[in-house]
């Protein structure tokens, strides 16, 4: 009889428990109990977010692909893979393997597929920077994952950074990938036909990351709590050479099916692969390589160690898999057979350890959990305009804007990562979203992760609807046409109803405007429980989406090029400050209702900037985002530092406050500077989306000035906004 | 004339370096195995970058151990063009193919970024298509890269005009201010004193076109062409 304090310190509820019982008609074995732990956890089988999960569409522009592990879209003879995933409690707990693993898993997710990695983003959430381990944390993390996706040879191409003290006791890593395939050459991870092999192959099995995704992800953390064994060790050797291995075995067309062993393991692999393939699966555990002696069976069926996987392969032709393992040095070992009766059963030492039904272990329970308003949120979006004073010195407050944490150039980061391997790296990162070409093709594709997490805790559907509104327009600023979504959804603990009711309008928020915008969500990731005793933190459903380019040369950049282009702004400036950079940085506040979004004249934005772009027409093109127009018109003028543009900004219409023009935050706006003769073109193709149209200034030497009416209220040199920026982070943590 | 591109387990440049020889230049090349023992009949051998072993224990330390260092030094002995990037000078290095070694970044930090390299030295096999002084754009992307030689083997460096390339400023200016990692004298590239085996950390392959940023890599590697026109 199995007391309850072992099922429940596995992180099963008595319910569960009894469920396992009535599935199996008796009680289970310890390894048993083990494999359902982990495949039930919410981080295998969404357990509690699946029911809303069903929002998201599935259908856009174009044909899409969806496999077990990934998705993706076909482009001509390509499919692309991506996916985003996140690796937040382990870099909480061990920054640098955290993250490194984070990386590592993400990119095997890729190349399982068929796919190989071709770039990686990240998205990353930190707390105050004031505070040495929220310091530590960056550096750690940065360091994974520049040591892991370095080694590897896939560029890391762009990402965001964020700080903010709702992450002070939970950091957020989010790793995506991008991967191109052949499309008839994508696999899926399933096992199939009776009698074939299943082949193990990578690294040995050893006693880290056990527990990793049921214990580590699927609970708060509590103070002084040592939690780093379930945190796994990462080795970007192996999986270099894993990568090349792979994709030579795959070449073969032995290969039926392949799935990476990440959260849950061998446990996860060999019950979705057998249900993918609806087959069944006999494992031999005595024939998995090891890295510790005596190790136990449920041991070895929860194990998270790195850099190992599983592939179905074609009876007879387990030689030929194997010797290609051996020539990249790696092993690879015959562990079992495919079977045709839909059950996974495990021996070790010559008993059968566990005798489960596939589908019993995939098939996890679905929670309906409650979820209410929380109570503070009336009170908090009430914000009073009136009590905010008018600042005096604008200049001080744009300065002080660029210098933030959270706006400055993330230089000291990016230049940690190899962002140019691969030779693809058309658009480098510190623009609106990262470009690569496809070699061989005049098409390339963009890619770019968003999500305002203070518009989300302000307003959690219309900020969801914003950070997929926001990553389309960065993808569009680049000359490219948005294609689809991977999302990973951050929260905090989902058996509290406030935290259920931020994730509930979350995915509402992103389906609708994925609907909308007809973007498919192809893939995604959930991460329950980011909270600490003290807070939960911002709800943080962060988007990574791809758009394509079909001509690679008309990529867009967002900084201007040269002086005497005319500058003209897309959308309207309203009078809102809510949730804004601004609002937090020069007067401590965080209030006020996320900025509004209307979808429609979002499209339309959208739909005018993409084609001014694509005609040719448009020299620089730039979201405003956080910090507002005057952020954004700072960035045109300093992000790129060999060739700094100033200008000259007169035109712009002071409906409103003036800080609400210069930093407020509203939504479907663009930045365009173009050559004078281009003017009438883009306002004609504005009038016929009915997009706002208005030029606000010309580039030139140097500076950066904005004057209302007859009065200048921002003057300052392109050098020391370009201090301000690109120094600051450096400065900040060490 | 045919290239050879060597893959480490652990390589990851060799494939931009098989794209630009063969799809840029228009040359044959192919790929050579780590663990082969001999060397089929290459003019240019080319060590890519990457992390070979890991880069465990030491950048290059292992991978000078791998089979296929015998031939190749061999070839480079016998005066074959042999042209190392990145981790392939630190192989280099390692085997004893080149002199100094190579220390971590002074800012402790991998740096990846475009930098300006200035020609010393235009009279070798892989700067012939360049003028002395010239400023090459490419980029970097390292975590040891900082050169170090003794004074007595710089002096000797100079005298044998065997520094090819030093890290410089967009207008040529060499000084520690445009030195990205520390490397002694702003060295990016040298040569052995045949002049026939070239070292450098930045990554003329990662340089091919302008839409890349930059396509001053390739006068590398026609330099290579025209030389190999001229031997053969």
């Amino acid at each position: 009889m199995i007391k309850p304090h072992v099922y429940h310190s596995l992180g099963l509820c008595d319910q569960e428990y009894q469920s396992i019982v009535d599935i199996l008609g008796r009680e289970p074995s310890n390894t048993e109990l083990a494999m359902f732990s982990v495949e039930w956890s919410e981080h295998c089988g969404y357990t509690r977010s699946r029911k809303w999960l069903k929002l998201l569409p599935k259908k856009g522009k174009y044909r899409n692909l969806l496999s077990e592990d990934s998705g993706g879209i076909i482009v001509d003879d390509l499919a692309v893979i991506f996916k985003m995933e996140s690796h937040n409690h382990p870099s909480q707990v061990e920054p640098k393997q955290g993250a490194a693993t984070g990386v590592g898993g993400i990119i095997r997710d890729i190349f399982t597929a068929g796919a190989r990695p071709v770039a990686s983003l990240n998205s990353l959430r930190f707390g105050q920077l004031t505070k040495p381990y929220n310091r530590y944390l960056l550096k750690g993390v940065v360091d994974g994952i520049q040591s892991y996706g370095n080694c590897l040879g896939v560029p890391t191409i762009g990402g965001e950074i964020y700080f903010d003290k709702s992450y002070n006791g939970n950091c957020l890593v989010n790793a995506m990938s991008i991967g191109i395939a052949k499309k008839d050459k994508v696999v899926r991870a399933r096992a199939k036909g009776n009698g074939n092999a299943i082949i193990y192959a990578g690294a040995s099995t050893g006693r880290d990351g056990i527990g990793g995704c049921s214990v580590l992800a699927s609970k708060e953390f509590k103070e002084g709590e040592e939690k780093r064994p379930a945190v796994q060790i990462g080795d970007p050797f192996t999986e270099k050479c894993l990568i090349e291995a792979t994709l030579e075995a795959l070449n073969t067309g032995y290969v039926l099916g392949l799935k990476d062993m990440g959260a849950a393991g061998l446990t996860c692999c060999t019950s979705e692969m057998a249900q993918a393939g609806d087959s069944g699966m006999e494992i031999e555990l005595e024939r998995v390589p090891k890295k510790e002696k005596d190790m136990q069976a449920w041991e070895l069926m929860m194990s998270e160690s790195q850099e190992r996987m599983l592939l179905c392969v074609e009876k007879g032709k387990e030689k030929t898999i194997k010797d290609i393992f051996a020539k990249w040095d790696l092993q690879a070992s015959v562990i079992g057979r495919v079977t045709d009766d839909g059950r996974v059963r495990i021996k070790y030492k010559g008993n059968v350890v566990a005798d489960i039904r596939a589908r019993a272990l995939t098939d996890s329970p679905i929670y309906d959990m409650p979820y209410k308003k929380p109570a503070y949120l009336d009170k908090l979006n009430k914000l009073d305009l009136s009590k905010i004073p008018l600042p005096q010195d604008c200049n001080k407050v744009l300065l002080k804007l660029l210098s933030s944490p959270s706006l400055c150039s993330k230089k000291w980061v990016y230049e940690q990562y190899d962002h140019m391997v691969q030779t693809n790296t058309v658009v480098l990162p510190g623009s609106d979203a990262a470009v690569i070409r496809l070699k061989g093709k005049n098409k390339a594709i963009a890619a770019t992760t968003d999500c305002n997490s203070r518009y989300c805790y302000l307003n959690p559907y219309r900020g969801a609807q914003i950070a997929v509104a926001e990553a389309a327009r960065n993808l569009v600023c680049s000359g490219a046409q948005p294609a689809a979504v991977t999302d990973c959804l951050n929260f905090g603990n989902p058996e509290k109803a406030d935290r259920f009711w931020q994730f509930k309008n979350c995915v509402q928020g992103i389906a609708r405007a994925c609907r909308f915008l007809r973007l498919p969500v192809v893939s995604g990731n959930v991460s329950f429980y980011n909270e600490s005793p003290k807070e939960a933190i911002y709800p943080t459903p962060t988007i990574g989406m791809i758009g394509i380019i079909d001509d690679v040369k008309l990529a867009c950049t967002q900084y201007f090029k040269k002086e005497d282009d005319v500058v003209i702004l897309l959308g309207l400036c309203r009078a809102e400050l809510g949730g804004t950079e601004y609002l937090k940085i020069a007067h401590k506040k965080v209030r006020g209702d996320a900025p509004a979004l209307d979808l429609r004249r979002e499209q339309a934005l959208q739909r005018a900037t993409l084609e001014a772009i694509r005609k040719g027409l448009v020299s620089s093109a730039h979201d405003c985002s956080e910090g507002g127009l005057a952020v954004a018109l700072a960035e045109c003028c300093i992000s790129d530092r060999e060739n700094m543009v100033g200008a000259v900004i007169d035109g712009l219409t002071f409906n409103s406050r003036s800080d609400a023009v210069l930093f407020g935050e509203s939504q479907s706006r663009v930045i365009i500077s173009c050559e004078k003769k281009n003017v009438p073109k883009i306002k004609t193709i504005a009038a016929k989306s009915k997009v706002p149209f208005r030029v606000i200034g010309k580039t030139c030497a140097e500076r950066l000035k904005i004057s209302r009416r007859d009065k200048v209220i921002v003057d300052l040199p392109c050098q020391m906004m370009s201090t301000a920026w690109s120094d600051s982070l450096e400065k900040m943590i060490f | 004339m045919r290239f050879g591109v060597v893959v480490f387990p652990g390589s990851n440049c060799d494939q931009d370096c098989f794209y630009v020889i063969r799809d840029r230049l228009a040359q044959p090349v192919r790929y050579i195995w780590h663990k082969d023992k001999r060397i089929a009949d290459y003019d240019c051998i080319i060590l890519p970058g990457g992390f070979s072993y890991g880069d465990y224990l030491r950048a290059g330390a292992i991978a000078r151990f791998s089979p296929i260092m015998k031939p190749i030094i061999d070839f480079a002995h016998k005066g074959g063009a042999v042209l190392g990037i990145c981790n392939g000078f630190q192989i280099l290095l390692e085997a004893g193919l080149l002199p100094g070694a190579m220390l971590r970044n002074d800012n402790i930090h991998f740096i990846c970024k475009y930098v300006y390299t200035r020609v010393e030295n235009d009279s070798t096999i892989f700067t012939n298509s360049c003028k002395k002084g010239q400023i090459l754009k490419i980029p970097i992307a390292h975590n040891e890269g900082r050169y170090y030689i003794d004074e007595n083997g710089y002096s000797r460096l100079k005298e044998n005009k065997q520094i090819v390339l030093r890290y410089c400023s967009r207008q040529g200016v060499v000084s520690d201010e445009y030195n990205p990692n520390g490397a002694k004298g702003n060295i990016a590239g040298i040569v052995n004193e045949r002049g026939n085996v070239l070292g450098m950390m930045p990554h003329p392959e990662r340089s091919p076109e302008a839409s890349l940023g930059s396509d001053d890599g390739i006068y590398l590697f026609d330099s290579i062409i025209t030389w190999l026109r001229k031997v053969i």
